[in-house]
């Protein structure tokens, strides 16, 4: 791919300096390697597809639009967004899904609004969003993690994966099954500990769910680098991660049939981690000030918590997000008018 | 008490007319593009759905429900709305200068904002008693003004943005209205 080689060739006149981009691909590493470890080849493939797409597609826009495309392809954005598509999508999704979503995200939230910088919603969320609406059954089946795999049953390798991506063989029974947030909505009416027992991805797990809880880690590790690295603030993702935390633990209500769900399940499962270090994070979709973000990551917290108990979706991560960006101008507007009223009135003693 | 704050945070987030019924888009696409003006044609249009909405009620079950004149609800619903606004008026004078003004201002975006007729319908549809129907106007209102804040903020920001040709002014306006009811999709339900 055209891309990675003139990166490659740019990278020592930029004398050794490496973009904030390059750091996030980096630290998406453990978590890619630790999905592809848990879920089998999908997660590569969805990637592979997301970044064709989004490259191919950006270049059409960018050659219709006359703008140099060398230029805005080398700062690899819409290659990020790809890559993040590609973890959030379900591994072994149809290759069409991929390809509407890359183009949804790529086309309509990141080009239309003159590639970057200035983006209202977050174009990864968008993609995922658009799929998610209109292909609700291809998006439910997630491959089962590697530990809840029956006996005898085995990821497809890297060939067999693809000619089910492509739609060449059907898939392999029993490989795919419920996420713990989608086991965990499906058994209401039973008690905590219930469904902890006779759910295969609660019982086989440590923490919060199989699989999903490692996952979860190894972007919550990407983070933490991130963060060490200066390339964000804290103030989002911990604001994002408390309002979760202390929510579940108000609507916890003592593991009874109504209760929503651990706190722990909720940081560990799903998109949260992802969400939290990676997503809403983007500079471009989020909040100017540092006061402004934790207000920011507290209420995409809040939309993804009540989306996840009270909503239709499972995970919610996406709808959070896109409405945390629906709401990120006022949320910059009424800061910006509260320092100012603050600052006349200082001024004014 | 429960089932007013549920009408509240149901009309203003989750089932919030404008972007799942498409209510009252002609206005959100008019109104003016910078915010301060926003801001008072947002509480103009409060005052007046609500006033709308409390004036409609008595309307239908004072005079259409005993004679049965039903079938005539739009009719003299449009005609309540037109009467309502000298009240409206005298109202924003006695109480703010910014929503006289933006009522004199945009008189045809909040006169002709099919939500005001649109939510009068809606409630007297629903059966529901007085002091419910008025939180309901209140709180529709508030989250149409919320939908129209937000979308003006979203599009002084996309001002900046470098829109390719055919897609710049009410285009791009469009597209961010869809992207903001993708986000709002996710509430259905609760």
């Amino acid at each position: 791919m055209p891309v990675v080689k003139s990166d490659r060739m740019n990278a020592p006149q930029l004398g050794g300096a490496v973009s904030k981009i390059h750091m996030v691909l980096l630290a998406l590493i453990p978590a890619l390697s630790i999905m592809t470890y848990q879920f089998g080849f999908g997660t590569v493939i969805n990637i592979l597809i997301a970044v064709t797409t989004a490259t191919v597609s950006e270049s059409i826009i960018l050659a219709l639009r006359k703008r140099p495309i060398k230029v805005h392809l080398n700062d690899l954005s819409s290659v990020l967004t790809a890559v993040l598509l590609g973890l959030a999508l379900p591994p072994l999704a149809p290759w069409w899904l991929v390809v509407i979503a890359s183009l949804a995200s790529i086309v309509i939230a990141k080009q239309l609004y003159g590639n970057t910088g200035v983006g209202l919603f977050n174009p990864a969320m968008v993609g995922y969003a658009v799929v998610l609406l209109s292909f609700p059954l291809e998006m439910s089946l997630w491959v089962n993690p590697i530990s809840v795999l029956v006996e005898g049953i085995n990821h497809p390798n890297i060939f067999e994966s693809f000619s089910i991506v492509f739609g060449m063989s059907n898939s392999v029974d029993g490989i795919t099954g419920a996420t713990p947030l989608d086991a965990f909505k499906q058994s209401s009416g039973l008690l905590v500990d219930q469904i902890y027992q006779t759910k295969t991805v609660f019982s086989s797990a440590l923490l919060a769910g199989a699989g999903w809880e490692v996952v979860n880690i190894a972007f919550l590790c990407g983070g933490i680098f991130l963060l060490q690295a200066r390339i964000f603030s804290w103030h989002a993702p911990l604001a994002m991660m408390t309002t979760i935390s202390i929510l579940a633990m108000l609507f916890w209500d003592g593991g009874s049939s109504v209760s929503a769900g651990s706190p722990l399940m909720h940081l560990l499962s799903g998109g949260t981690m992802m969400g939290a270090f990676f997503i809403i994070t983007d500079p471009s979709t989020s909040v100017k000030t540092n006061n402004a973000k934790l207000v920011y990551g507290a209420l995409i917290g809040l939309f993804i918590f009540v989306i996840r108990a009270w909503g239709d979706y499972p995970d919610a991560v996406a709808f959070g997000v896109l409405l945390g960006n629906c709401a990120a101008p006022l949320i910059d507007f009424v800061s910006k008018n509260t320092t100012k009223i603050s600052m006349e009135t200082s001024d004014a003693e | 008490m429960q089932d007013i704050l549920i009408i509240l945070i149901s009309s203003i987030l989750i089932n919030n007319l404008v972007l799942t019924e498409f209510f009252g888009l002609s206005s959100l696409f008019g109104s003016p593009q910078k915010i301060e003006p926003v801001i008072g044609l947002s509480l103009a249009t409060i005052l007046l759905i609500t006033l709308a909405t409390i004036a409609n009620f008595a309307v239908d079950r004072l005079i259409l429900q005993p004679f049965d004149l039903e079938y005539l609800r739009t009719l003299a619903f449009v005609i309540t709305i037109g009467a309502v606004i000298p009240t409206a008026k005298k109202i924003g004078r006695v109480t703010s200068p910014v929503i006289k003004n933006s009522l004199a201002l945009f008189m045809p975006l909040i006169f002709s904002n099919t939500a005001v007729l649109g939510i009068s319908l809606i409630i007297i549809n629903k059966n529901i008693s007085f002091i419910e129907s008025m939180f309901a106007g209140i709180s529709i209102g508030v989250g149409f003004s919320l939908i129209l804040i937000m979308f003006t903020l979203l599009r002084e920001r996309a001002a900046l943005a470098d829109v390719p040709r055919p897609f710049q002014g009410a285009a791009i306006g469009l597209v961010t209205a869809g992207l903001m009811s993708l986000g709002f999709m996710g509430l259905i339900g609760i």
